[in-house]
């Protein structure tokens, strides 16, 4: 007897109990479109943070002065003054760098008329806007001139023109002072919201880097160098031709600790993804176990059915079935209720977790992963607990089972 | 005349609870093709025994049997299990139908395990139960048929797959006297028309008076073997019966 064979013969046995079938389906379905919400929630969470870590610009490195040592004493990161904007320069010269930018930063007073509001100031390229991805909604960013020429223009936050324009007037063209130094505003940047640390990101001004360095700090170093990596694969191996250009032009042996460190954003999103993969796993793992209590309901139903079938096994084995004929009637039978819930229970999955997203307003991510994963997973359940009643119904004698009653 | 049945010392021992049931304590037995047997005995007497024996369900533990020359004593249970669905047809006490398929579905049954054609099946199944008197009924469930009908469901299930021998367990033990003389006008007529060897095992002598020979068994043993010179005639039985209207199929 061919799989066809016992397929319709099992379909007939279905068919025969409908609603019996249909609770007995019904923990794999539920099993199954629990493990689908879960994952797709958890992957969801997961991709909403790490859009959120992109958000601050995508393929970021970020390389910092390092800490001052002398003698045993080690200073705070930052502290040593060593990067200049000749070393921007060469790594912007590396290759597979999309856009490279030096920074200064320092915290002001910034007033406009009788306004005024305490901010931070940004000495920055044009490059800066490429690599935030922050677009204005009037004016313009910086330009290569502002910063070749160190004029006194600056391009403010949607927080800062909030508190130094309450009236809602038209900031661009309009004089404002920072640190008592007079600036033109040239530009309004987008509202870009809160960091995931909390931090107003809107909160900012931004001035030409060497405007900031000449005449707000008088000083040579800068405090930040932001690259941008043309796409992530290359993030790692990018990183480490910085830092060997970087030891070359400090001077720096390859033995001794380097004065500048190099923070990769891929490293982070990484730590977050970890984290969020454990969550995700946890939640499957939870949903899994609703999907087992299904299969053992599949187990438990297909023994009474055993039972309840006797006189109907005995009588098949009197007009020839096989011990192996009877055996996969019940076992393809237990298959195809997994396979119909599981079937049933991912599309019940992915319509609840689109449901979710669309009212709940959750984020959450389908892919074919936990699809595949949940209808293999139905599909042994069903060999692994209908294997058991099987053979117990190919075991029957059946003179016995002809003269059972029920 | 060629030989459909031939046991010799047959033996059957069970262990029930501890104590040695000897159903069959060596039983010989000839049965020719074309015979219609009956088998005859109090309960207990080893007369299921020896149709289960004869019909391939059951080995003996002692003895032979030869099964149209076959000895199938000591065949493996995928094997007899073969021989019950290409040579032998059952017909029981309950009918044993299976409730919530149709009537054309339950004759086909056999042939499901004989490995039998789709658009063959069908045929077959349409020639079983005309043959019986019920192609009126193929798309039917057995709950909505008299108990009549329903043996001679299981009848046309029995006949499927051109069997040489039809096995029946008291056939017409759940049946009123004019339904049974119906039902052995079917069995009668199987033997007649079709020559297929027919062993059944009845307690009633009148059913037991249809058949040409009778052997009666006792405590494992058989203790009468006796040829019935003029059997009972079933059809002709029926026509002097009183004409029930609703008992007409």
């Amino acid at each position: 007897m061919n799989f066809k064979r016992n397929l319709e013969v099992a379909l007939n046995g279905i068919k025969a109990n409908k609603m019996r079938s249909a609770l007995t389906m019904l923990g794999i379905i539920i099993g199954v479109s629990a493990v689908i919400i879960m994952i797709s929630i958890g992957q969801g969470a997961s991709k909403s943070i790490t859009d959120e870590i992109s958000s601050m610009g995508s393929n970021m490195l970020m390389v910092r002065p390092g800490a001052e040592q002398q003698g045993p004493v080690r200073g705070a990161g930052g502290s040593v003054n060593t990067l200049t904007m000749e070393d921007a320069e060469a790594i912007a010269k590396l290759g597979m760098i999309a856009n490279a930018a030096p920074t200064v930063s320092g915290s002001a007073t910034l007033a406009h008329g009788s306004e005024t509001w305490t901010s931070q100031y940004n000495g920055t390229t044009p490059e800066m806007q490429t690599i935030k991805d922050w677009s204005t909604t009037s004016g313009s960013f910086l330009t290569d001139k502002d910063v070749s020429e160190a004029t006194n223009v600056a391009v403010l936050g949607q927080t800062v023109v909030k508190n130094l324009y309450p009236g809602g007037t038209n900031p661009i063209g309009t004089k404002i002072r920072i640190n008592k130094l007079q600036y033109t505003v040239v530009g309004v940047l987008a509202a870009k919201g809160s960091s995931m640390m909390g931090q107003d990101q809107d909160d900012v001004v931004y001035i030409p880097v060497t405007t900031a360095m000449r005449k707000m700090l008088g000083q040579k170093y800068i405090s930040q160098i932001t690259v941008q990596a043309e796409t992530q694969e290359i993030m790692d191996s990018l990183e480490n031709s910085i830092e060997s250009l970087l030891k070359e032009r400090h001077d720096i042996q390859s033995n001794e600790e380097a004065d500048f460190n190099i923070r990769n954003q891929a490293e982070l999103i990484e730590t977050v993804e970890s984290t969020s993969a454990v969550m995700t796993m946890m939640l499957a793992g939870v949903a899994g176990v609703s999907l087992l209590v299904g299969g053992i309901g599949i187990m438990n139903i297909m023994l009474v059915s055993v039972t309840e079938r006797t006189r109907e096994i005995g009588l098949r084995m009197a007009v020839g079935a096989t011990d192996s004929n009877i055996r996969n009637q019940f076992l393809v039978e237990a298959l195809v209720l997994c396979m119909l819930g599981g079937f049933t229970g991912i599309l019940l999955g992915v319509a609840g977790s689109m449901l979710l997203s669309v009212i709940a307003g959750w984020s959450t991510s389908i892919t074919i992963y936990p699809i595949l994963l949940s209808a293999g997973f139905s599909a042994a359940v069903g060999i692994f607990f209908g294997y058991y009643p099987a053979k117990q119904a190919a075991a029957l004698d059946p003179i016995e089972a002809l003269r059972f009653e029920k | 005349m060629k030989t459909t049945i031939k046991l010799e010392g047959i033996k059957k021992v069970y262990q029930l609870g501890g104590t040695l049931i000897h159903a069959a304590r060596g039983i010989d037995l000839t049965v020719p093709e074309g015979e219609m047997l009956a088998i005859m005995g109090a309960s207990g007497s080893g007369k299921s025994t020896l149709l289960n024996i004869i019909g391939c369900l059951d080995k003996p533990t002692e003895g032979a049997y030869y099964l149209e020359g076959q000895d199938v004593s000591q065949l493996s249970k995928t094997e007899l299990a073969s021989i019950r669905n290409k040579k032998l047809g059952f017909v029981f006490q309950g009918f044993n139908l299976l409730g919530r398929t149709t009537v054309k579905a339950n004759v086909q049954l056999p042939m499901i395990y004989a490995g039998v054609g789709k658009s063959e099946m069908e045929d077959r199944a349409r020639e079983a139960l005309g043959w019986v008197g019920l192609s009126a009924y193929l798309n039917h469930l057995p709950s909505q048929m008299s108990g009549g009908q329903q043996q001679r469901v299981a009848i046309a299930r029995a006949l499927v797959n051109n069997p040489s021998m039809i096995l029946a367990d008291e056939p017409t033990g759940a049946l009123d006297s004019r339904t049974s003389v119906e039902i052995m006008s079917v069995i009668q007529q199987l033997n007649w028309e079709k020559g297929i060897t027919v062993v059944m095992v009845t307690h009633e002598e009148d059913i037991a008076l249809h058949c040409g020979r009778i052997i009666r068994v006792k405590d494992g043993r058989i203790i009468s073997d006796t040829k019935v010179t003029n059997s009972r005639n079933a059809a002709e039985e029926l026509a002097a019966f009183p004409v029930d209207d609703a008992e007409v199929v």
